[in-house]
């Protein structure tokens, strides 16, 4: 009720008064301005509900993040230096079974290990130490063999040491 | 004395309660993939901020939602 004034009973969406309307719509009154407001806030609450999933997610990251920092990853041996040519290199797996790395030693003797996956789209990298990179095929990506940042292509993270 | 709010200003309301729900997940939807962006590349600084972020987001959005089944036990 505002004051004297009813509150608007069953509306029809064309807005005609009962007696003008088709018997088919009679059959199936509905009363349009509250069914949107029921439907409309029926969607808020689908919304939040959608937005309590988002925290959980949020939650999920934080907690994954938690366990990935825990402790330092166990030493592993790769090869002998005399297994690695003068600018060469040779591959490993490590910490996992399914991380691909490089291990590079470079024309001055200096040794560098690198992830062997591209940061763009987990492409591998090939070493080319003649030209102090390291390069990726796929998107002609390269990284500087030095310190691992982006040289040129998609990629924007450096190459992980 | 306050007048209750008829219905088509409620269902004005509900439409504005909406809009602001739907830009906070929105926005709760770029945090989420920003983060899981960040964190598969190594970067965990931004994980809590965005959890703390979105969770501020969450509440802001049950509060409109209690605002709205407030808005029916009043009338």
């Amino acid at each position: 009720m505002i004051g004297d004034q009813p509150e608007p009973g069953t509306r029809f969406p064309d807005s005609r008064p009962e007696s003008e309307q088709p018997p088919w719509r009679l059959d199936f009154p509905i009363d349009v301005p509250q069914d949107n407001y029921i439907a409309r806030r029926d969607s808020v609450k689908f919304l939040v509900l959608t937005s309590f999933a988002f925290v959980v997610g949020q939650i999920w990251i934080a907690a994954k993040s938690l366990v990935r920092g825990r402790g330092a990853p166990p030493s592993q041996r790769i090869a002998t230096v005399d297994e690695i040519p003068l600018g060469g290199a040779i591959g490993f797996n490590y910490p996992g079974p399914t991380d691909p790395c490089l291990l590079l030693r470079t024309a001055d003797g200096t040794l560098l290990a690198y992830g062997q996956k591209c940061t763009h789209l987990s492409c591998a990298v090939v070493p080319e130490l003649e030209h102090d990179r390291l390069h990726c095929p796929c998107h002609v990506g390269s990284f500087d063999v030095a310190t691992g940042r982006p040289l040129a292509g998609p990629p924007d993270a450096p190459c992980p040491w | 004395m306050k007048r209750p709010f008829t219905r088509d200003q409620k269902t004005t309301i509900v439409y504005g309660v909406l809009c602001m729900v739907l830009i906070l997940v929105v926005l709760q939807l770029w945090l989420l993939t920003a983060t899981m962006n960040a964190f598969l590349g190594g970067d965990v600084a931004v994980v809590w901020p965005a959890l703390a972020a979105s969770l501020v987001c969450l509440l802001l959005n049950a509060g409109l939602l209690r605002y709205v089944y407030a808005l029916e036990s009043h009338s």
